[in-house]
């Protein structure tokens, strides 16, 4: 019993402290400073964020180097499903198109309409700030849902900042470097956003789930949902403006993302700033 | 440049194969999710580290597995150090494992290296969850280590082929 014990600590003790011929660090050492690395991250230590302030730079460019075959693949595969999908999606939208263009007449006149009784009731408008930026990454892994763009600080981008592809939210700015950012997608486990439901204006919060759609995760009251509803962001909290379209509630606590989260190649990044005295 | 000496050159760059590979997965990190097969993904260099770190832990080295955890963190966006530490703990349990068997068996190494994935995967997971305040979907993590623990014995037959057609090609020569 004493000698299989004794064979058990010398194998660990081999294993962790014992440097190979050819290895420079032992294996406890780096385990211990791999720690220590995780300690300094949890207390939010200066030194860190600098550290990994310049690692990201560099990492990310060359990620976006070393991804490009891989992302190559898989425009192909994307390029090849869009091809043999075409006439069917050519109709579909042929008829979308007379839908929209009916719609599109009552928009102009119901913007102004909005604008004016604003106006009226003295509430604030919105005034926003965009840039677009390429996306260099597109970490679609299941355990974080997020992309790289390649806009730092040194062109004014703020933590929070809304990330738009074309009308639809897709995301928000979580990590800032100089030259690149990180932005966290709508679709992310750890994303909540306030949304309202229309129409019955219903107010709540929207959660990733890790997948290719999202979830209502608190409403304010018990609600039945007999029709289909459209997701818009409510504007609570002050981080979005109220009314950027998110996606469509289609069935139970599904919300269908207007935007397809895995063909992003140019995004908007937007700041909005309440414009008081209107 | 001689014949021998270029060679040579060739011989450095196959011996250097798996640490390539191991920091091109980091920064690629290959996940496959364009397939959109549901719960399907593995970790590679999981597969990469151990198997390398059993057979020949000079073709790593823990110095670069430990660089390479942190471009992983910077990759995926993680803490620092966190990949670091669960590579490094794979390093550990292969070190362990190499050094009781005098008989290697791939059914053995294979078993192993589920406790091994199992044990580094939780304290990777812990760690997020209890001090970053991470949410985690259970489902696609327990995908993930099955598909990575099933893909461990395909993987070991192609390192395998590898490993006699390079390293002992050379201790022969």
């Amino acid at each position: 019993m004493a000698t299989s014990r004794d064979d058990f600590v010398i194998a660990i003790r081999s294993a962790f402290l014992k440097k190979g011929t050819k290895q420079r660090f032992s294996l406890i050492g780096l385990i211990i400073f791999s720690i220590f690395l995780i300690f300094l991250n949890s207390i939010n230590f200066k030194a860190i964020n600098y550290l990994k302030s310049g690692l990201n730079e560099v990492v990310y460019r060359i990620s976006f180097i070393v991804s490009l075959p891989e992302k190559q693949i898989n425009n192909s595969v994307i390029s090849i499903k869009n091809h043999l999908k075409l006439y069917e999606e050519f109709n579909e939208t042929k008829d979308e198109l007379k839908i929209l263009k009916g719609k599109n007449f009552n928009l102009n006149y119901l913007k102004s309409e909005n604008d004016r009784l604003r106006k009226l009731i003295d509430e604030y408008i919105i005034n926003s700030e965009e840039l677009v930026a390429k996306v260099l990454l597109d970490k679609d892994s299941p355990f974080l849902k997020s992309l790289i763009v390649n806009k730092g600080s040194k062109d004014s981008l703020k933590i929070g900042m809304a990330v738009l592809d074309g009308p639809y939210l897709i995301g928000k700015i979580v990590e800032v470097n100089y030259a690149t950012s990180r932005a966290l997608l709508i679709s992310d486990l750890n994303s909540k956003i306030p949304v309202i439901l229309e129409p019955g204006d219903i107010q709540s919060i929207m959660s990733g789930t890790g997948k290719n759609f999202g979830e209502i995760q608190h409403f304010k009251k018990e609600f039945a949902f007999t029709e289909k509803k459209l997701v818009y962001t409510s504007g609570a909290g002050g981080v979005f403006k109220s009314g950027i379209p998110v996606g469509e509630y289609i069935e139970e606590n599904k919300i269908k993302f207007f935007s397809d989260l895995s063909q992003l190649t140019f995004v908007k990044l937007v700041s909005f700033e309440k414009k008081e005295n209107y | 440049m001689s014949i021998e000496s270029k060679k040579t050159i060739f011989f450095k760059i196959l011996e250097s194969a798996p640490l390539i590979l191991l920091f091109i997965s980091v920064l690629n990190e290959f996940d496959f999710n364009y397939l959109n097969y549901k719960y399907f993904s593995f970790n590679f260099p999981f597969i990469l580290i151990y198997y390398w770190s059993l057979k020949r832990s000079d073709s790593l080295g823990y110095g670069f597995i430990f660089i390479a955890g942190l471009f992983n963190d910077v990759v995926i966006g993680f803490p620092t150090g966190l990949s670091s530490l669960t590579y490094l703990i794979i390093c550990g349990f292969a070190a362990y494992l190499r050094n009781i068997t005098l008989h290697p068996n791939i059914i053995n190494d294979w078993l192993f290296f589920l406790l091994t994935i199992l044990v580094a995967t939780s304290v990777n997971y812990f760690l997020l969850i209890t001090i970053f305040k991470v949410d985690v979907n259970y489902y696609d993590l327990t995908g993930n280590i099955f598909f990575t623990f099933l893909f461990y014995y395909i993987f070991s037959f192609i390192f395998e082929f590898y490993y006699k057609k390079v390293f002992k090609r050379k201790k022969n020569d």
